[in-house]
């Protein structure tokens, strides 16, 4: 046991995760070998001794202690003050708000059967608010896009799924704008918010919830909670941004005016930081949704919680069509918002002539939008949206033909392709993972951070291992951990490929970019559907999404770093007489080489949060804890537990990874 | 042509007035880093350099202890390469930096004694700057930019618009009222902070290498519009820049810093003619000496030999100008001021200076 735990701090091996790092010095990655190799040894003399594994209903003593606080806390919920004067506060006002949204748009209410704005004057409003503040091209857009959501027969769940959305982006922007502002002003207060902002981001989205529901209850409270905690810290940090981007010398020259901090904030900083802060509005937005449809697990109504039903009967039809609503929506948001962002500027180089037409135009807009939203409160054809939602079902009977088809006819080579994987990659490494004495891997854990990451990041990581230890579901944790590097590397693999490619044609990025912008849009829900269809639920289907997730954003970021790399470096490199494979291996790739390891931070974070989300599709491990214990009251501690294993093991790749990040930068 | 017949006429006039100074400096200091304001008060660290000060204290001194006046309507210079202290010195005069110690005396008030209040308010009518980066805001037209100062004080919307509109117009910028600045040339833009600073009606202009960022031609116009300026509303202007074509252009004095010290202050002739240090010396040494120097710094006693009947000039002559008439006459040229005699220039000092072959007085 020593001996494995000091060898590798000696050394200088490379992260597995990432095999571009491994080329990076011979003597390196011979030791990485070394190391490996030492690993693969140990681990058939001690196979299957000390694997700390738990059986699916087993409990330990912490997720039964999590279970007696999750029970007292149940029966003093409304005895106890710190509840009733604080968290059950909380709850009302924002169950309040958002009762009071969905009862304006999208459930019944008092007598009304029907809402107080039926389609039409929602519709209505849609397309006015996206006229007067994007332009007339994104109107038509988000008319056609809630029409859309009408036709397919999920009006009310949309309705819900917005109105959860808008009441979260409410309270999310509220908090997040002064924040922000306060952020950008403060660096003392930068410095306080920043790290809590990158812990909030690093954690995947599903371990809020457990956590929230113990405090709020399942429901629409805990729901819009969960999202306003997911969706307001990039707000926060692009309200800062923008602020402290905003050029010195304007500031200056307010200031040499005699402006009053005030005025230098009205009348300077806010304004000249506008733009970037209604992106920021966006990114808020976008992430809004997703976390609402991922609250579908803790009872949130809405388009979320058609998937979740349909995934769990493996109905991929149903699934398909509810997916679609929400890229639906996810497109027109999106759009609007963007288009927000760009309006200002737009209209400052269009003649001042459409500028005199606008003002009428609008008022005439709201006449004919209040007259649609009267109609709509009026009248049953307006208030309820007609037809049987004929669409939807044909895009679900469509759908699963496409499935049937797919499983009779080319279930031979998605199955191939499947166990290939499953097979040579994921389950060898993952016994290797679950199989080996839990100290051999904790060791090589923390060794793999002190390496990369320094003797920082080997302290935590060395923290998370024997927390992971402690929360009882290490076997479960090594599982998810397997898949989550697997999945990993194959990322990386697209992302270099992708990226490389991308950073080099000019046309490959303008043919690309739009559809990885578009996936990244995108609930990552919706990524399940499709693969469920072509791979059933395994932990493969899982593994697949993820990749589906997270291979855009490492794209990006990869495309990005090669196209930094100065012009005149890659000149001097043909100049020399390199060829295409020589420049990308000797001078891009080792010139991008921080936005590699970003792309792998990126990658990971982004891979584990979508892995996780795989446990309703059958990948197991501390994803299905987590789902199982919103459902069984009995596996509660036990779903708390695998929540915060996963953010154990967040923490951990996030740590590692910046600290790598940092030191090849430097 | 224009501009160099210019300099004598300007040169000279303010100092000699004898009035009142707008601005007096008196051993100001600005010192960057932990427990700051220490450093000046210990003559132990007042005497090492900068970069001893550093490895001692941590402490970077980017003025120290430099004094000057600058008489109403002078246009004083502060020269000095990047690194220098010279815009730290600028800000340290409005307290947009806070300077460290030392007095800054505006018409008889000492600048770091006013609270927020009276500060806004000496900023608001008094001072107003023009900035090396315009510092515009790309949000507002350039009237609604050159009207921002009087909108800060509170001025009604029409009225600061009217006056805006009359600056514009006083720039050249006639025409381009409703555009942002984004869409005008660097120039242009400059000319935007330049009547942003003016519309105020302050009594000092401050300009931060207000054209260091401008191409040459652009940069010679408009420094042509700075001297017009000058002429048309006569302010006191303190200019900052590391060119000294464009010190010696403009400057009625110039102050030539380096490491934050004051090396050498006085008009361009005077730095020309008598450096104080072989670091001036290196600066002036491509100028040409007979576009600055003036007969003062070449005439030499008048001997037995020669004929003091040839014409006469004054010493305030730039050699340049010179030339020809001492060139012309057959006898040397009596350099005589008020009457008095205080020497003779021939053809030999003349050609020494054009021909640059006088190794510096």
């Amino acid at each position: 046991m020593t001996v494995a735990m000091e060898k590798p701090e000696k050394t200088q091996p490379a992260e597995p995760a990432a095999p571009v790092k491994e080329a990076r010095k011979v003597s390196r990655s011979m030791v990485v070998g070394a190391i490996l190799v030492a690993w693969l040894v140990l681990f058939f003399v001690l196979r299957g001794k000390q694997t700390l594994a738990l059986a699916a209903a087993d409990l330990t003593d912490l997720h039964r202690w999590f279970n007696d606080v999750n029970d007292s806390i149940g029966a003093n919920r409304n005895s106890n003050p710190l509840f009733l004067y604080f968290f059950n506060e909380i709850r009302l006002v924002i169950d309040s708000l958002v009762t009071f949204v969905q009862e304006l748009i999208s459930q019944s209410s008092g007598d009304r059967p029907v809402p107080q704005i039926g389609w039409l004057g929602v519709v209505g409003l849609a397309g006015y608010v996206s006229w007067a503040m994007g332009n007339w091209r994104v109107a038509l857009l988000a008319v056609a896009g809630f029409t859309f959501l009408g036709l397919q027969g999920l009006w009310q769940e949309s309705m819900d799924t917005l109105a959860l959305t808008v009441s979260a982006v409410f309270v999310a922007l509220l908090f997040a704008i002064p924040l922000g502002v306060w952020a950008g002003l403060s660096d003392r207060f930068n410095r306080i918010i920043t790290p809590l902002l990158d812990f909030m981001q690093t954690m995947p989205t599903f371990v809020y919830l457990a956590p929230l529901t113990l405090f709020f209850l399942i429901g629409g409270a805990s729901a819009t909670i969960a999202t306003v905690i997911y969706a307001a810290p990039p707000a926060i940090r692009i309200t800062a941004h923008a602020i402290r981007t905003v050029p010195e010398t304007t500031v200056e020259a307010a200031d040499s005016l005699g402006a009053t901090r005030r005025q230098a904030l009205l009348k300077v900083l806010l304004p000249m930081s506008k733009r970037t802060v209604v992106m920021g509005v966006n990114q808020t937005i976008m992430a809004a949704l997703a976390m609402v449809t991922i609250a579908a697990l803790i009872d949130a109504p809405g388009l979320g919680k058609t998937v979740v039903q349909a995934l769990q009967s493996l109905d991929v039809g149903t699934a398909f069509n509810a997916g679609l609503s929400i890229v639906v929506m996810a497109i027109v948001l999106d759009r609007v918002t963007t288009a927000a962002s760009t309006r200002e500027e737009e209209a400052r180089r269009s003649k001042n002539r459409v500028l005199a037409w606008r003002r009428p135009l609008l008022g005439a807009g709201a006449a004919v939008t209040g007259v649609l939203i009267y109609m709509s409160h009026t009248y049953v054809w307006a208030a309820e949206f007609p037809g049987e939602g004929g669409i939807g079902s044909s895009i679900a009977s469509a759908a699963d033909t496409a499935t049937t088809w797919v499983q009779d006819n080319l279930s031979g080579l998605t199955n191939t392709i499947r166990d290939v994987i499953t097979n040579g990659l994921l389950n060898p490494f993952q016994s290797l993972l679950t199989d080996s004495p839990w100290w051999l891997v904790g060791a090589v854990l923390i060794a793999v951070g002190v390496v990369l990451g320094g003797l920082r990041a080997g302290l935590t990581t060395a923290v998370c291992v024997g927390l992971l230890v402690a929360t009882g579901v290490w076997s479960d944790g090594m599982t998810t951990l397997a898949s989550t590097v697997v999945a990993t590397v194959l990322v990386m693999l697209l992302g270099i490929v992708f990226g490389v490619w991308m950073g080099r044609s000019a046309l490959v990025d303008r043919m690309l970019r739009p559809s990885l912008d578009a996936a990244q849009v995108m609930p990552p829900f919706v990524y399940l559907v499709p693969f469920l269809a072509l791979f059933g639920a395994t932990r493969f289907t899982a593994i697949v999404a993820a990749i589906v997730y997270a291979a855009p954003v490492a794209m990006k970021i990869i495309a990005d770093g090669v196209r930094n790399v100065p012009a005149t470096t890659v000149e001097a490199a043909t100049s020399a007489g390199c060829n295409t494979w020589q420049i990308i291996t000797k001078v891009q790739l080792p010139m991008a080489r921080s936005a590699l390891t970003l792309a792998t931070n990126q990658g990971l974070i982004y891979v584990l949060s979508m892995v996780v989300v795989g446990g309703l599709v059958g990948a197991g491990a501390l994803g299905y804890d987590v789902v199982a214990g919103f459902s069984q009251g009995q596996l509660f501690g036990k779903g708390l537990a695998a929540g915060l294993a996963i953010v154990l093991l967040g923490v951990m790749f996030d740590r590692i990874t910046q600290a790598a990040a940092r030191r090849t930068s430097a | 042509m224009t501009t160099q017949t210019e300099m004598p006429q300007r040169r000279g006039t303010p100092q000699d007035s004898g009035s009142t100074p707008v601005i007096s400096v008196r051993r100001l200091w600005k010192v960057f880093g932990p427990k700051a304001d220490q450093v000046p008060d210990s003559e132990e660290l007042c005497g090492l350099t900068r970069r001893e000060l550093m490895d001692r204290t941590g402490c970077t001194a980017a003025v120290r202890d430099v004094h000057f006046d600058v008489s109403p309507g002078e246009v004083f210079v502060v020269m000095g390469l990047s690194g220098s202290g010279k815009s730290t010195l600028v800000r340290c005069l409005t307290r947009l930096i806070e300077p460290t110690a030392g007095e800054v005396v505006f018409e008889g008030e000492d600048i770091r004694q006013a609270d927020d209040k009276r500060l806004r308010d000496l900023r608001r009518r008094k001072f107003s700057m023009v900035f090396q980066h315009f510092g515009l805001l790309p949000h507002r037209r350039v009237v609604d930019n050159v009207a921002f100062g009087l909108e800060i004080r509170g001025m009604g919307r029409a009225e600061r618009v009217k006056r805006a509109q009359e600056v514009v117009e006083l720039v050249g910028l006639a025409g381009y009222e409703n555009s942002y600045p984004d869409q005008l040339s660097g120039g242009m833009q400059q000319r935007v902070g330049l009547a942003r600073a003016l519309a105020g009606d302050p009594d000092v202009l401050f300009f931060d290498e207000p054209f260091s960022a401008l191409d040459p031609l652009i940069r010679r116009d408009m420094q042509n519009e700075v001297i017009r300026l000058h002429h048309e509303v006569g302010k006191t202007m303190v200019f900052i820049t590391h060119d000294l074509s464009e010190a010696l252009k403009l400057g009625d004095r110039i102050l030539i810093m380096r490491d934050g010290k004051m090396v050498q202050c006085g008009t361009g002739d005077e730095l020309v003619g008598a450096p104080a240090d072989d670091y001036v010396r290196e600066f002036v040494k491509d100028v040409p000496r007979g576009d600055v120097l003036t007969l003062r710094w070449i005439m030499r006693p008048p001997t037995d030999d020669d004929a003091l009947d040839g014409p006469e000039l004054g010493p305030d002559v730039v050699v340049k100008e010179a030339t020809r008439a001492v060139l012309a006459a057959d006898k040397p040229v009596k350099v005589v001021e008020k009457g008095k005699l205080l020497g003779i220039v021939g053809d030999e000092e003349i050609l020494a200076v054009v021909a640059g072959q006088e190794g510096g007085a």
